[in-house]
């Protein structure tokens, strides 16, 4: 009886040291489950999901605390891939915060800016350049579309235009079977 | 020596329509009222262009100087004016405008001096550079930079010139190795030499045998080790690991080059136009293109870069019942969205097509599992599952079967008994997959930068505080040292050594306005000082009723200014 029982013991801190060692031999820096979300997300850092940036969105996501469905840049794909990673139910883009649009770039028009400087402070991925007093622009393949410099303009000289076709970003369509009328 | 010849998978055996074009000499095409030349000759890179409206240009003057890697030079085919430069739709699928240089004749066909190099008297790297800035690029259709292609001049065995020309209808190569043969095979030399080759191996397909005795007839009189192979005609044979497979039994691995396999390929035209580049110093300004199809005067003619297609149709003469015209061949073409494009050095063939020649397709049908596709396959790929996943959009999947490796040929599309337009939908994966990958690489980037500013503000915010608290420390320790400061003990009472700091820092700022004075009042007559006296005394009268009775209105306009804008 006694032995049965010193064996069991013997087993149980033998287990338990060997699980205690790989906890801290193996140890994840970090969640990886933010890592993934991060990954899936546009990185547009428009914070339209109601977190500054789209790490921390994805740090929520991950928590519980925020849903899926608040990323509009994202927009459908970006939640289908997200309910399939966190094995959810897929659900339509959240409305209080904003609607899928399609992917802009901002512009500024050099004749109406002042050189306030207020674009560049806004900006998430430092994607405009320019000095105090001093016309500014838009780096247009870093901007990533978020809108953030629009507001803090003082004189409305950023808008967004959408991101033009050219031949280097033209996408071949999906085939359409034209449907012949039947007499 | 090649003894034997191998078999590619597949392939099929469409109908060749090379005998209506194929009996006529090459003609050249007058030159239009005006040329388009489009600065973009492929969709990897574009020539910055040297030339301004109103230039007056030389036929073989340069007007775009290559730029990037994959950049090659972009020249005036005949001499002119500059009009304007400007986007016109370019020959791709999807009719977009690229940058183009408008050009009109004068007529005189004047051209530049030119200047041919020996290449064997010259350094490879001065020849390389001289083969890009005379624009020579693959004439097959790719239009790639062929000084890339030459490498770095080691490792290769075999310079395969590909002559198979496998579509229908196209006979370009087919006439151009007729009349030109000696000139094919002296640019071929050069490119042996340039890449470090030991032999040249010529393939051809064995439905133009003048062509095969033309080039043989040149080849004689030649010392390199040239060899002419007719190759079966089996449509796609003239793609690159297809021919490399046909003449030398190697087969390409999924992801690499034929030069990993010591094979590098050429297609004649380029021979050719690396000839008139190196020994006559003529950059590529024209190329042969074959007019055919419903034609009334089908042939090959000698255009002019930039000639728009439309001024060319009437040397073949249309007929009336033409509805639509198809830029290469009518396996791997596409229809032209707009018949003012330019023609551009991949430009082989222009098709007019009718619904009599080649009806429209009958309606798609569910994809009955029959695998006749996977056995016309010339790549070995299974195109019915490529098809199921382009279709229900898993590209991850499609990947996986190896979308990659499928060369567009066609064949799939042609044996299929559903009528499925397979390679539609593999196009359409394709370039999904493609904006996928440009999607992630700018969401990556997007993810840096905004890591980077973060890191950024901190680093700001840090040095800021720093700075701070060094100068609070320096000014603690100042007033430390001086024992006459107004309060005696600092450290007990923080509240009046801050009272002490602002006092003397009043002070100073008083010293300082004092220790000012006015330039301007310097040097004054005592005229100008008793009028300012006067006027000073007029102001200090009007003010004093003023102050008395300060109305409070701009003091709430400062509270309304500064609320926060966001």
């Amino acid at each position: 009886m006694l032995s049965a029982l010193l064996i069991m013991a013997g087993i149980a801190i033998v287990l338990g040291a060997a699980l205690g060692y790989a906890s801290i031999r193996f140890k994840v820096e970090g969640d990886p489950l933010v890592e993934k979300i991060d990954a899936i997300l546009p990185q547009t850092q428009c914070g339209q999901c109601g977190y500054p940036g789209c790490k921390p969105y994805a740090q929520a996501v991950a928590n519980g605390e925020a849903d899926i469905n608040q990323c509009p840049p994202g927009g459908e794909d970006g939640i289908r891939a997200l309910a399939d990673l966190l094995g959810r139910e897929f659900k339509p883009l959240s409305e209080e915060h904003g609607v899928e649009k399609p992917k802009s770039v901002a512009f500024i028009d050099e004749q109406t800016c002042i050189g306030c400087t207020l674009c560049i402070q806004a900006c998430p991925v430092d994607a405009i350049v320019g000095a105090a007093k001093h016309m500014h622009t838009v780096v247009e393949n870093l901007c990533t579309g978020c809108e953030l410099c629009v507001a803090p303009c003082p004189v409305d000289c950023i808008t967004m235009e959408p991101v033009r076709e050219t031949v280097e970003n033209w996408k071949w369509k999906y085939p359409v079977v034209e449907l012949r009328k039947v007499a | 020596m090649i003894s034997r010849l191998f078999k590619f998978h597949g392939g099929i055996k469409p109908d060749s329509h090379k005998s209506e074009s194929a009996d006529f000499p090459i003609r050249p095409a007058p030159i239009p009222p005006q040329l388009v030349v489009p600065l973009r000759q492929n969709a990897r890179a574009i020539a910055h262009c040297i030339v301004e409206p109103g230039e007056r240009v030389l036929k073989g003057q340069r007007i775009g100087k290559a730029q990037g890697a994959l950049g090659t030079a972009v020249h005036a085919p005949t001499s002119g004016t500059v009009v304007e430069i400007t986007n016109r739709p370019m020959a791709h699928p999807s009719g977009l405008d690229t940058r183009c240089v408008v050009i009109e004749p004068d007529g005189e066909d004047r051209w530049i001096e030119r200047h041919p190099i020996d290449p064997l008297d010259t350094d490879r790297a001065v020849t390389l550079a001289h083969l890009r800035d005379a624009g020579v690029v693959g004439m097959g259709g790719a239009a790639f930079p062929s000084h890339i292609k030459l490498g770095d001049g080691t490792g290769i065995e075999t310079l395969i010139l590909n002559g198979a020309e496998c579509e229908p209808w196209i006979t370009c190569d087919d006439r151009l190795m007729r009349e030109r043969a000696a000139a094919i095979l002296d640019g071929a030399v050069i490119l042996c030499d340039l890449i470090g080759a030991r032999r040249i191996v010529v393939g051809i397909e064995d439905n133009k045998p003048e062509a095969i005795a033309a080039m043989r007839a040149a080849a004689e009189p030649l010392e390199h080790a040239i060899q002419i192979v007719p190759v079966p005609t089996l449509y796609p044979a003239g793609g690159e690991k297809q021919l490399i497979k046909v003449l030398t039994g190697i087969e390409i691995a999924h992801g690499r080059l034929g030069s990993a396999y010591g094979v590098q390929c050429f297609n004649v035209g380029t021979g050719h136009a690396v000839h008139r580049a190196i020994r006559a110093g003529e950059p590529v300004v024209s190329r042969v293109v074959t007019l055919t199809g419903n034609v009334s005067n089908p042939g090959n003619f000698e255009a002019l870069i930039g000639t728009p297609i439309e001024t060319l149709l009437p040397l073949a003469g249309p007929k009336a019942d033409t509805n639509r015209y198809l830029l290469g061949g009518p396996m791997m073409g596409f229809a032209l969205p707009d018949l003012s494009v330019p023609l551009v050095k991949g430009t082989n063939c222009v098709i007019a097509a009718s619904d009599a020649l080649f009806p429209p397709p009958p309606p798609e049908l569910p994809c009955i599992r029959c695998t006749s596709c996977a056995r016309a396959c010339p790549a070995d790929l299974q195109p019915f599952e490529l098809y199921w996943f382009s279709r229900s959009h898993n590209f991850g999947k499609a990947q996986e079967y190896h979308l990659f490796d499928c060369i567009e040929c066609g064949c799939c599309t042609f044996v299929c008994p559903s009528h499925i337009p397979l390679v539609d939908y593999f196009r359409f994966a394709k370039s999904e997959i493609w904006a996928r990958e440009r999607d992630i690489q700018a969401a990556s980037e997007a993810r840096n930068r905004f890591e980077f500013r973060n890191f950024r503000q901190e680093r700001e915010k840090a040095e800021k505080a720093a700075r701070l608290a060094a100068k609070a420390a320096e000014t603690k320790a100042k007033i430390a040292k001086e024992p006459d400061a107004p309060s005696a003990d600092p450290e007990n009472s923080p509240a009046d050594a801050k009272k002490a700091l602002i006092a003397a820092a009043l002070e100073r700022a008083k010293q300082q306005k004092a220790a000012i004075e006015p330039k301007n009042t310097a040097n004054l007559s005592p005229e100008t000082q008793a009028e300012i006296d006067e006027i000073e005394a007029r102001r200090q009268e009007q003010r004093l009723p003023e102050l008395e009775s300060t109305p409070p209105g701009p003091d709430e306009g400062a509270s309304e200014k500064q609320e926060p804008v966001r």
